[in-house]
């Protein structure tokens, strides 16, 4: 089989922890298939090659228009890459920069593109994979022949970067023109305003997810976290409807958490939510459908309604 | 200015969630449908977009059973004309093929700007706004929070993980996946509803360029429980005693 081609986010000039994993990944798909990996560099000064370690090639475009991030000039780095290697997978991970990249990469290069992957093996000239859809409520079974584009879920990947070594060589590709004609350009970094409410750091958190159903409805949930002197936190609907601010916000675009309790009301438990707080060390859900991929990750859990069992437990643990 | 937002009707995701007897799809007799969720905060960043600058929203939907109750909201929330998008048949989840069928719409449309919702729960073949920005070679940004207009340019927020976030400036005509409106999503009043109900809607017909690659979707499973949940059953007071130990002996109360 042909390469594996990886596209490194980079943060700060840094390799971006999901991508170090992402290496990881691909290092023991490489391995099991035979083939070579080569990590995509797309930046506009040298990165340190320290956490590309397990890269057999390090592929880079460097060219100034590629930093800050502008989705469209590393499209057409991408692009470049892939007509000058190409690779018979590339990985990106499902994150804002994958979303930009990964479908318009594949539709531009005619390859077949599978989002939300949790596993991706290869066998002869077909890949298989298994993708997580319906909010991790079904598993797709997929079939794909190579060349194609596969975009990794990151709560699928390997918790720890690989030691395995690469051959660690290094290869320039000739920046693409349109990195001098871009139709898009960086404006500024928006700093996040300090809301003084920093959920990664309580210890106890009370999570309200979607089954809340409404704004008024959010009281009950804030007395239980009172009562538990809790946090309260939300899944991404909970905040995209305007009942919680962004900065309770727990998953994928909000933040990872690690507290000692994890009470999770009427949450369903979607992939881009459980990535953020999988590691929690004890965690109580609280949902009406016995099928909530909630209850996969939970120590403890129950099928009822989360007002009831939430009003009892405040006057429970309550003074 | 015009402005054209994509709406998509999305299965209930909850206990009526069923395999059809293919094993390959979802049971779509059985399952309730509503607008895909990003799709509102378009259709909602859309109508901000035109209480600030006038602009005109267009809401368009592939053709199927139940896409009149998206226009419905879309008319409710203030959009100015909706178009149903006949391309011929397009199989489950083919997000290629759709967005395909989309693009041929929007060289006979013409806007200047395209909303999409960022995902579907159902995106295993990929997202729709890529793969039109792709087929019409127009620019693209995923994951948008924020758009302000100026003459023949979209000043755009993006977001990533872990809280940061970026300002872009795009030209247009452009694409933009949208992750969430710049305030949430507005109720529609009974009122207004009927009002929408009695709106017709114009047809676009198209013939879209089918790909010529696709991978091929073998089966749908549910997943394997693979934790070892313990389930409290019993009254809700009963279930709140039980969860009350657990915090006790865990000694996650006394800290």
């Amino acid at each position: 089989m042909g390469e594996v081609l990886v596209y490194v986010e980079l943060v700060d000039a840094q390799v971006s922890p999901g991508s170090q994993r992402l290496l990881a990944f691909a290092r023991q798909l490489a391995d099991s298939c035979n083939s070579s990996l080569t990590a995509l560099i797309a930046s506009a000064e040298r990165v340190e090659p320290g956490a590309l370690g397990p890269a057999d090639v390090c592929a880079e475009v460097r060219h100034p228009a590629l930093w800050p991030y502008v989705p469209e000039a590393h499209e057409a780095a991408l692009g470049a890459a892939v007509r000058a290697r190409a690779p018979d997978i590339v990985l990106v991970e499902n994150t804002t920069v994958g979303l930009d990249l990964a479908g318009a990469v594949a539709m531009a290069s005619d390859m077949p593109f599978v989002s939300y992957c949790v596993e991706l093996s290869v066998r002869s000239e077909d890949a298989h994979s298994k993708s997580e859809i319906y909010g991790g409520l079904l598993l797709a079974e997929v079939h794909t022949r190579l060349p194609a584009v596969f975009a990794m879920n990151s709560g699928a990947l390997p918790d720890e970067p690989t030691a395995h070594p690469g051959r660690g060589e290094w290869a320039a590709i000739a920046p693409p023109a349109q990195l001098d004609s871009l139709r898009m350009t960086f404006v500024e970094p928006i700093e996040a305003a300090d809301p003084g409410i920093d959920i990664t750091k309580a210890d106890r958190l009370v999570c309200v997810g979607r089954g809340v159903g409404s704004a008024k409805d959010m009281a009950v949930a804030e007395e239980l976290a009172a009562a538990l002197r809790a946090e309260l936190a939300a899944s991404r609907p909970v905040v995209d409807a305007g009942w919680a601010p962004r900065a309770r916000q727990v998953g994928k675009s909000g933040s990872r958490v690690k507290p000692r309790l994890y009470l999770a009301l009427g949450v369903s438990g979607a992939p881009e939510h459980v990535e953020g707080m999988r590691a929690s060390e004890l965690i109580v859900a609280v949902n009406t459908d016995p099928n909530a991929p909630i209850f996969n990750v939970a120590h403890f859990g129950a099928v009822a309604d989360l007002f009831d069992v939430a009003e009892e437990l405040s006057k429970l643990v309550g003074d | 200015m015009n402005l054209v937002v994509v709406l998509r009707l999305m299965a209930n995701l909850g206990k009526d969630l069923e395999l059809d007897p293919s094993g390959a799809d979802i049971d779509r007799d059985a399952v309730g449908w509503s607008m895909n969720e990003w799709d509102s905060q378009a259709l909602e960043q859309a109508i901000l977009l035109k209480e600030a600058t006038g602009a005109n929203v267009t809401a368009v939907a592939l053709q199927s059973a139940e896409v009149r109750q998206l226009f419905w909201t879309a008319h409710g929330r203030g959009a100015d004309r909706s178009v149903v998008i006949e391309g011929g048949e397009i199989a489950p989840f083919d997000s290629r093929l759709a967005a395909s069928t989309l693009a041929e719409a929007m060289r006979e449309l013409a806007p200047d700007l395209v909303l999409v919702g960022v995902q579907t729960p159902s995106d295993v073949f990929g997202q729709v706004g890529p793969f039109l920005a792709t087929a019409l070679g127009w620019p693209h940004v995923n994951v948008v929070t924020d758009v302000r207009l100026s003459a023949g340019t979209a000043r755009v927020q993006q977001e990533y993980a872990g809280g940061r976030a970026s300002l872009l400036d795009v030209t247009l005509p452009a694409v933009l996946g949208i992750q969430s409106s710049s305030s949430p999503p507005r109720y529609v009043l009974i009122s207004r509803m009927r009002q929408a109900m009695a709106t017709p809607a114009d047809t676009v017909s198209v013939r879209p360029v089918r790909p010529s690659v696709s991978p091929t979707l073998v089966a749908l499973r549910r997943p394997e429980h693979r934790s070892t949940v313990t389930m409290f059953v019993g009254t809700s007071a009963q279930i709140a005693a039980q969860i009350a130990d657990v915090l006790r002996v865990r000694r996650v109360l006394e800290v």
